[in-house]
């Protein structure tokens, strides 16, 4: 009983910190070629956060079952193909079952495949452990990704629209620059920025975050 | 004859510029914050990116058109383009490393990191996309490296002044980058229009 209890505490941890503490986009600096290009509605970034986490939690969950077969030597072409494999799936179920998104949003579903942060969660923690950690890993980092989505989305969305979710919200002239590119790089770097602060201010962080990466 | 050849140059012009892939695809950007840091760096990546590129969009339009075509299996475009790219940057960087080991010492580094680059997996399947043929892949292939090289290289040398400037400090490092972005990619909308494709 109690074994189980610390290991629900453990999971719950595993969930957290994938949200939080490392959250893919804000604090490691990963996989953000997405997060400008579909955050100008709620609805593209939602649906991609959603097709990260189903990619993720699969490919996560497809490595640990396969860890015992997977040569060590050519583990990483072999992650990539099991990649490319759920890419693909995914791919070819939002252009059956989701056509107006897809038309939008396809290239990026594509371009999941070459995320950093799913290869980094496969390689770093599915390769060495069993099936449900494997999956409640893929689900923390993946959520992460999700909820930056969705929080970039809402802001450009409600500004620069004045809609969320395709609701008319504000009844003011919208800032169009916010749906443009440039409003992406100004609202992630704001954001960034803002996070860093309340690292700084509350939890005692040194700040300057997001060494970079790829 | 002229007038392909002027569509090919529009192509180059659309890619580099118009359609900059980080500016207005915001694609490789994990490359672009990474390695623009230093201007040296940011040089020895634009060579090396553009070269990949070029020979990439090449390979896979071949593949593409020879092999998968025929065979009808399209829909293996992901799976099959992303080896390709994968298995070229392997080789190249097997070959450099014997033929030249004085351009490997200075590339080198990069060549590895080109595989994690979202436009390199992306100008294939834009290519396979719209069906261009093979000059015209071409083009929008060196198009595509060429701007990502202009990005590159402004940025260097923008981040290279910044670390003199008196940032405060939550937003030093990361954000600033992103905010500088934001105002060059306002000055590449200004691009916009050039060139009705």
């Amino acid at each position: 009983m109690e074994h189980l209890q610390e290991e629900k505490v453990s999971y719950l941890q595993v969930l957290k910190n994938g949200i939080f503490k490392e959250n893919v986009i804000f604090r490691l600096v990963i996989s953000l070629c997405p997060s400008i290009a579909v955050t100008n509605s709620v609805r593209n970034g939602f649906l991609l956060g959603i097709a990260v986490v189903f990619v993720q939690v699969m490919v996560n969950a497809t490595v640990a079952v396969l860890r015992r077969f997977i040569h060590p030597r050519i583990r990483i072409p072999i992650f990539m193909l099991i990649i490319s494999g759920w890419v693909t799936i995914v791919d070819m179920l939002m252009a059956a079952y989701a056509r107006a998104a897809y038309k939008e949003i396809g290239l990026y579903i594509q371009i999941i495949v070459a995320f950093a942060s799913i290869l980094a969660r496969a390689e770093m923690f599915a390769s060495k452990n069993k099936v449900l950690p494997s999956i409640f890993d893929g689900l923390g980092s993946s959520l992460g990704f999700l909820a930056a989505l969705v929080t970039i989305s809402f802001f450009r969305e409600l500004l620069g629209k004045g809609t969320l979710l395709g609701m008319p919200i504000v009844h003011a002239k919208p800032l169009l620059i916010m749906v443009m590119p440039t409003g992406g790089f100004l609202v992630v770097g704001l954001l960034m920025g803002f996070f860093n602060w309340i690292d700084m201010r509350f939890y005692g962080g040194k700040g300057a975050g997001g060494a970079g990466g790829h | 004859m002229e007038k392909e050849f002027i569509k090919l140059f529009e192509l180059f012009i659309a890619a580099s510029l118009i359609n900059n892939f980080v500016f207005t695809r915001f694609l490789g950007l994990c490359i672009f914050f990474g390695v623009s840091k230093k201007m040296e760096t940011a040089i020895g990546m634009s060579i090396t990116f553009t070269a990949v590129m070029v020979i990439s969009a090449a390979l896979s339009w071949i593949v593409f058109t020879y092999i998968m075509v025929p065979l009808d299996i399209t829909f293996l475009k992901i799976i099959i383009f992303i080896g390709i790219v994968a298995a070229f940057v392997q080789a190249s960087d097997t070959i450099m490393r014997k033929v030249s080991p004085g351009l490997y010492y200075k590339l080198g580094v990069y060549l590895a990191l080109i595989s994690t680059n979202c436009i390199i997996i992306a100008v294939p399947l834009i290519n396979a996309g719209e069906h261009y043929n093979f000059l015209e892949s071409l083009s929008f292939g060196l198009g595509s490296g060429i701007g990502f090289a202009l990005a590159l290289t402004i940025m260097a040398s923008i981040r290279e002044k910044l670390e003199l400037a008196d940032v405060p400090r939550p937003f030093r490092g990361m954000p600033i980058a992103w905010i500088t972005t934001a105002l060059i990619a306002l000055a590449f909308t200004g691009f916009s229009g050039l060139i009705t494709l």
